[in-house]
């Protein structure tokens, strides 16, 4: 087999370079402390002891092949895992200091700070406009008409969707194209006003040009959120993100400054990946 | 293996073989044959049921279809003051006074003995002399006048005028006698005699005489008896299924529980009967035969049917959903009562019309609960006795009138049409409710 003598992603300028001087500074506090985080499937071990730090405003990349475990810690950063009868999950993992798998954490408050987005969008068959407005009226954020209008409307315009479907807002959410839904579904997420947006793979069933329409607008909600991000492209990984994760069967290999991460990895198995000698 | 190793093997396999095309095409004959050999027999399946289907239903309305159309007679009644005695009204012989009537306005003599008279009673229907009681009573004032009366004829004489008792048959084999068929003729030459549409069918309960039987009892204690059984399968049976579907740990004893719900749905019916015998009419002492205890033993046979078809409808909405709703902080409760059950619901209601309208069918259960009684009235409430459509079918099978046959056959018709609109109300609900995502 042919191998590859450079990095694929690594050394053009245009990719993870610094687009603002905040991104590489690392004076914030980490939103998401992880200590020894190890989850297991019933008797199988997942994770086998994760230690992280997590930014705030920023965008943090999580990479590796496939079943290495980072789909499965981005859903302990919500509590997801929750739901799989046969998950159990060690370790600690602070949310602004506080251990998220305390049993004092309800699950609804967390997944309302953190929300999620997945890798298939998955709109409700519901109109635009209650499938935005649902969150915030489980939740009992507004209370009034206007003041739910006025929610979902900034929701739509912070996930870029509002001048598509602003004439349309009570036809049903899944008559709208794959890149479409998927903002439709970041909107949803940014109504309940969560500190953190997690996203599983969420251009993995899109289009190009609507996988480039959500990277700009994982770009713009850097500002407010933390945002973490699952991707099996490593290219999409130097573009959007701050920090990359390196994950491999199980273990967090490597994090770093994208930049460093792409360029000048420490781990040889980062270094195999990323030049797309597996995975 | 070595390159050179191999490559030489695949050398002599091309060698030893013709090329790829003659060797698919060498089987590619038999293929074919055993793809239309399978669509053969696909057709020769459908046919034959399709062949069965038909009979069946050609039988059904070939016996049934004269059951919706009857004969009646419609007579001036003159209520005679020296026959009825206005201070026993009850007390009189209308039947015998209503015949000689007719019989002088046909001109036909009685004999001394009444013989003749009672032969014509026959023809007629007793249904006049009711009539004429009733009218009587609601208004003592018609006594000494004359009023119109309209009353199905007798079930025989309408067989005859269907064409089902003919001359043909040997006088001794047959339940009219030569003279009556020509009285007959004659009633009907004068026009006294009208064929219409069956309305007694629809509107009579059942009665011991045939012209005078309809299906009214037993299609509303079967709406009754149905109701029972909708409103407990199934809130019970969504409920549970809910739970165990959503909410319930997988583990042994649910396990166990799901096992068990699958093999109550292959439960004879029977047993059920067995069951709303002994713990509902002996232990909680509820009324026999009543659409209570009927409705309440065919919700238990319709609950494992419900449960599973609602557990299925369940399991199709897709888990991203569920993720969706999670992931924005609803609870459990919320995802599912605001998100699957709605998706779910197309196939819950065609599940739960479906066992439903098995339910209306079924008869052995309710046998055993005492439902197989002769009900003249109409169920007041739940608990009063009461028949139902395929009890009714099945008393009047065995009845020993021949009028009772084809009505038998129309009672069938008549419950295949609740079954086909409730079968019907299902399909359209699901075209009407299914969403796609």
């Amino acid at each position: 087999m042919k191998l590859y003598t450079r990095p694929l992603y690594a050394p053009d300028t245009s990719i993870g370079k610094p687009r603002d001087p905040s991104m590489t500074t690392t004076a914030t506090t980490p939103k998401f402390v992880a200590r020894d985080v190890k989850v297991y499937y019933g008797d199988k071990p997942a994770l086998h002891g994760i230690d992280i730090d997590i930014l705030d405003k920023s965008v943090t990349a999580f990479i590796g092949p496939s079943g290495c475990g980072k789909s499965t810690f981005l859903r302990c950063l919500n509590r997801m895992n929750d739901t799989i009868p046969s998950a159990r999950v060690d370790g600690t993992i602070l949310l602004d200091g506080e251990d998220l798998n305390d049993r004092k954490v309800d699950p609804v408050v967390l997944r309302a700070r953190v929300g999620m987005v997945f890798q298939k969008p998955n709109p409700f068959p519901k109109t635009i406009y209650e499938n935005v407005a649902y969150g915030p009226k489980i939740h009992g954020l507004a209370t009034s008409k206007e003041e739910m209008d006025h929610i979902v409307e900034s929701s739509l315009k912070k996930a870029s969707l509002w001048n598509e479907v602003s004439d349309r807002l009570h036809q049903q959410g899944t008559g709208l194209s794959g890149g479409q839904q998927q903002r439709l579904v970041i909107a949803r997420a940014i109504a309940v006003g969560p500190e953190v947006i997690l996203m599983d793979e969420p251009c993995s069933a899109l289009d190009p040009i609507a996988t480039a329409k959500i990277e700009e607008l994982i770009d713009e909600l850097r500002q407010q959120f933390c945002i973490v991000i699952v991707t099996h492209s490593m290219a999409q990984a130097a573009r959007v993100s701050q920090k990359t994760a390196f994950f491999h069967l199980g273990n967090l290999v490597e994090v770093g400054n994208t930049e460093d991460i792409f360029t000048n990895p420490k781990d040889q198995r980062t270094q195999d990946y990323i030049t797309g000698r597996f995975g | 293996m070595t390159d050179s190793a191999q490559s030489s093997l695949a050398e002599t396999r091309a060698a030893a073989q013709p090329d790829l095309k003659t060797r698919v095409a060498k089987r590619l004959k038999s293929r074919h044959a055993a793809e239309l050999r399978f669509r053969a027999y696909g057709i020769l399946a459908v046919s034959i049921a399709v062949l069965f289907l038909g009979i069946l239903l050609e039988r059904i309305i070939h016996q049934g279809y004269t059951a919706f159309v009857t004969h009646s007679i419609t007579t001036e009644v003159y209520l005679d003051p020296n026959r009825i005695d206005p201070t026993d009204i009850m007390g009189a012989n209308y039947d015998q006074m209503i015949t000689e009537q007719v019989m002088a306005k046909m001109g036909v003599n009685d004999d001394e003995y009444g013989t003749t008279s009672g032969e014509y009673k026959e023809i007629l229907s007793p249904d006049l002399g009711f009539k004429a009681l009733e009218a009587l009573r609601d208004n003592p004032k018609l006594l000494g006048q004359k009023i119109s009366l309209t009353s199905p004829i007798a079930a025989n004489a309408d067989l005859y005028y269907k064409g089902e008792i003919t001359r043909d048959i040997v006088e001794a084999d047959r339940n009219v006698s030569d003279q009556q068929m020509v009285w007959m003729d004659a009633l009907k030459t004068k026009g006294l005699v009208t064929s219409h549409f069956n309305t007694y069918l629809f509107t009579n309960t059942d009665s011991t005489q045939p012209e005078l039987a309809g299906l009214l009892g037993a299609i509303m204690g079967s709406a009754m008896m149905l109701l029972v059984t909708a409103v407990l399968a199934i809130p019970i049976g969504v409920g549970a299924a809910l739970f165990l579907e959503e909410f319930a740990p997988k583990n042994r004893w649910t396990a166990l529980i799901e096992v068990n719900i699958n093999n109550l749905a292959a439960v004879p019916s029977i047993v059920y009967g067995l069951l709303g015998l002994a713990v509902f009419i002996n232990w909680l002492g509820m009324p026999r035969s009543s659409p209570l205890v009927g409705g309440v033993v065919l919700s238990l046979m319709a609950l494992p049917t419900v449960i599973i078809a609602t557990r299925s409808s369940l399991r199709a909405v897709p888990p991203s959903i569920r993720e969706a709703a999670l992931g924005i902080g609803a609870s459990k409760t919320q995802a599912v009562f605001h998100h699957v059950l709605p998706l779910a619901m197309p196939g819950i209601m065609t599940g739960t019309i479906i066992s439903l309208a098995h339910a209306l069918g079924e008869t052995a259960p309710l046998l055993m609960i005492g439902m197989i009684s002769f009900v003249p009235g109409l169920p007041e409430s739940v608990t009063s006795a009461a028949s139902v459509l395929p009890v009714q079918i099945f008393i009047w099978e065995n009845a020993s009138e021949r009028a009772f046959h084809e009505r038998t056959a129309a009672a069938i018709i008549v419950l295949l049409v609740f079954m086909i609109i409730m079968n019907l109300a299902a399909i359209l609900l699901r075209r009407r409710f299914e969403r796609r995502w």
